[in-house]
């Protein structure tokens, strides 16, 4: 949250990230009866209190048939409603992306602007927990990579809740990446009902002056433990938080980078392609001025997540991570 | 219920809309006027418009990739759908959807899906949110019978059956899917049995008998209409032409020209219906201006496509969004 959010709307509530998330819906569906919820098995978690205040019409228990539950909202999209489809944790969207991709991403394009897809695709980073490979998938980078979709990533509850918020009453397809690790965190949310975090808005969630280091996603922990650790040395740090990954907000990035002249990206996804190679590749072609030293990019491997969690743990970018790099780009020895 | 004499009218006037659009498209296609691919619908002219005549005007339509006869059956005007295909900025779609993709708002269609299997559950979506939203609306999709093999096909018809929703599978089986046929593609030849396993009505009509077809989808219809669920049904047709026009078969042809020859001559669906009219009491003189009119609408719509302009090639982005946010993206020194 920034400070100009708190000024805005003084009135706050301490909630986690997940409640954030259920009183967003609560909050949007009381507000619009166009927008319904699906997904499967609703009673578990957050969105069975969602199901417990609206009836059957406004919320749609699913099978288990994510392609096209899926195409089923994208449908009603195109005829009136504004459908928030909860996909579970993030490797099911594979089976939900022939809908998500090859209609709800294109129509709008595709028929010439007849139709709009205001639907919201909402899915759980859900890594670190000894679940293995097919259920530990960050998979952001695939759908950044899909023209006509907005990605949104939150990474504390006020951004959750204003962010998911601004999607719901988006006119285009979001897909929302909801950062299991994060799901415990409490912070102060505004009440206001009108509370909204604009799509495609970077936050510098930490000011600082002598590197830059941005945190996409689960990234965010870790990039900003080591500000606060390294603050302790003296090192003053800048923490960036894109929030939305489509469009990404570079003119933040780069007003930052201009300032501390280097660069850390720490990125929970695989390294190939992923959100931090964007926004390399990026300040090196639109900020290679202002670089007094390489980007360094932090990102789990190219590997699958193995169950057993000596093997996993290792694999995330940590806050002794953050550390090392912050330490190499100013010529100090790093701890680790 | 059966075609009362003005919608015979009708009928008789869209299948010859559908028959002249097909047959001049062609023929542009060929002399390069049109580019991309072409699909052409002859052959399956009575499927499709005694479909579209039970429905109302607000109902909604998906289709497939062989999408020029569904919008003309619902009773679109033709000049935006010939400029379509000369990919014009006149053009239904704007010129970004083309051949495949002919999906035209006003009469109802959603959308023409060249991914196929990709229509049906928006159908059912739209199904959905006309039930969600309490009104008599239905939602009938339009698939072939190689959809039918589509995981979207069974899971959407499970849906439907669940939610008991206002939708109409209509499976215009004109037996092959591009060179894979029925029979060695299904397990049992009658796609129409598949609905018995979903709980839902599943039925055969004669797809070359308009009158059958549209009485099949009228009850499907009132059906929909009274809440009591969906309905499957199977027009077995035949397509007249190739699966795409000039496609090169390597090998054994996958039909036979005696099969070709005895639709074409004893099953086409205009001459059929043709002499029902006459046998009803429509004279040779009416049915021939009805012909004439048809004509003379495709070559007006060939007209206005050849005068329409060619869309600016800095528009290509345009559409992308229905509420863009800094789109497109500067450039930012980057080529391409």
């Amino acid at each position: 949250m920034t400070a100009a959010t708190q000024s805005e709307f003084p009135a706050m509530q301490r909630m986690s990230y997940l409640d954030a998330i259920v009183q967003a819906q609560v909050e949007e569906m009381s507000r619009d009866e166009r927008v319904i919820l699906m997904g499967e098995d609703l009673a578990i978690y957050g969105d069975g209190k969602v199901l417990q205040a609206f009836g059957d019409l406004r919320v749609w228990s699913t099978p288990i048939s994510e392609n096209s539950f899926t195409g089923l909202a994208v449908g009603a999209a195109m005829t009136g409603m504004r459908p928030v489809v909860t996909l579970g944790i993030a490797s099911f969207l594979y089976l939900a992306s022939d809908q998500i991709i090859n209609q709800a991403s294109k129509l709008h394009y595709m028929t010439g602007g007849q139709m709009k897809v205001p639907a919201v695709f909402r899915c759980a980073l859900y890594y670190g927990k000894s679940i293995a490979a097919q259920h530990s998938d960050r998979c952001y980078p695939m759908f950044m990579n899909a023209p006509g979709l907005k990605v949104i990533a939150p990474t504390d509850p006020a951004d959750m809740k204003g962010l998911l918020k601004a999607a719901i009453r988006d006119d285009d397809p979001v897909v929302v990446f909801e950062d299991s690790a994060f799901w415990g965190l409490k912070s102060d949310v505004p009440t206001d009902p009108g509370f909204l975090v604009p799509i495609g808005k970077a936050a510098v969630k930490r000011a600082g002056s002598d590197v830059t280091v941005v945190g996409i996603a689960g990234g965010m922990k870790p990039a900003l433990a080591a500000a606060v650790a390294l603050e302790k040395e003296g090192i003053s740090v800048e923490v960036v938080d894109p929030r939305t990954l489509v469009p990404l907000d570079m003119d933040t990035i780069l007003e930052s980078v201009a300032k501390t002249g280097r660069l850390v990206l720490v990125d929970i996804a695989n390294r190939t392609c992923n959100g931090a190679a964007e926004i390399a590749a990026t300040v090196a072609q639109a900020g290679f001025q202002y670089l007094k030293k390489p980007v360094l990019r932090l990102s789990t491997p190219d590997v699958h997540i193995p169950f057993s969690s000596v093997m996993e743990k290792p694999l995330y970018p940590n806050k002794d991570h953050v550390i090392g790099a912050v330490k190499e780009l100013l010529d100090l020895e790093s701890v680790v | 219920m059966s075609l009362a004499r003005e919608q015979q009218r009708e009928a008789y006037r869209r299948m010859q809309r559908i028959r002249h659009f097909e047959e001049q498209g062609m023929r542009l296609y060929a002399a390069g006027e049109i580019a991309g691919s072409y699909h052409s619908s002859i052959g399956q002219e009575a499927a499709i418009v005694g479909a579209c005549l039970a429905l109302r005007d607000d109902d909604y339509i998906t289709g497939t990739h062989r999408s020029h006869g569904h919008p003309i059956g619902k009773g679109a005007k033709l000049d935006a759908l010939m400029a379509e295909l000369m990919g014009k900025s006149t053009g239904i779609c704007k010129g970004r959807g083309g051949s495949m993709h002919l999906a035209d708002s006003s009469v109802g269609i959603l959308s023409e899906s060249a991914i196929v299997g990709g229509g049906i559950p928006l159908a059912a979506g739209a199904a959905l949110s006309a039930k969600a939203r309490g009104t008599d609306q239905v939602g009938l999709t339009f698939f072939g019978d190689g959809a039918s093999n589509q995981g979207t096909f069974h899971e959407t018809l499970n849906m439907a059956a669940v939610w008991k929703l206002p939708a109409i599978f209509f499976c215009e089986n004109n037996r092959y899917a591009v060179t894979t046929s029925v029979a060695v593609s299904h397990g049992q030849p009658d796609i129409a049995k598949r609905a018995q396993g979903y709980g839902v009505p599943g039925l055969i009509v004669d797809g070359q008998d308009v009158t059958a077809v549209y009485e099949a989808t009228r009850a499907a219809v009132e059906r929909a209409r009274h809440r009591e669920g969906p309905t499957l049904i199977e027009a077995k047709t035949y397509r007249f032409d190739e699966h795409q026009v000039g496609l090169s078969i390597i090998g054994a042809p996958y039909r036979t020209d005696a099969e070709l020859q005895e639709y074409v001559q004893q099953r086409d669906p205009l001459a059929l219906f043709k002499a029902v009219l006459l046998d009803g009491g429509f004279s040779e003189a009416e049915l021939q201006a009805i012909e004439q009119e048809a004509s003379s609408a495709v070559a007006s719509a060939i007209d206005f496509a050849r005068k329409s302009p060619l869309p600016a090639p800095g528009d290509v982005y345009e559409y992308m969004y229905a509420n863009p946010i800094r789109y497109p993206p500067k450039a930012r020194g980057v080529r391409g």
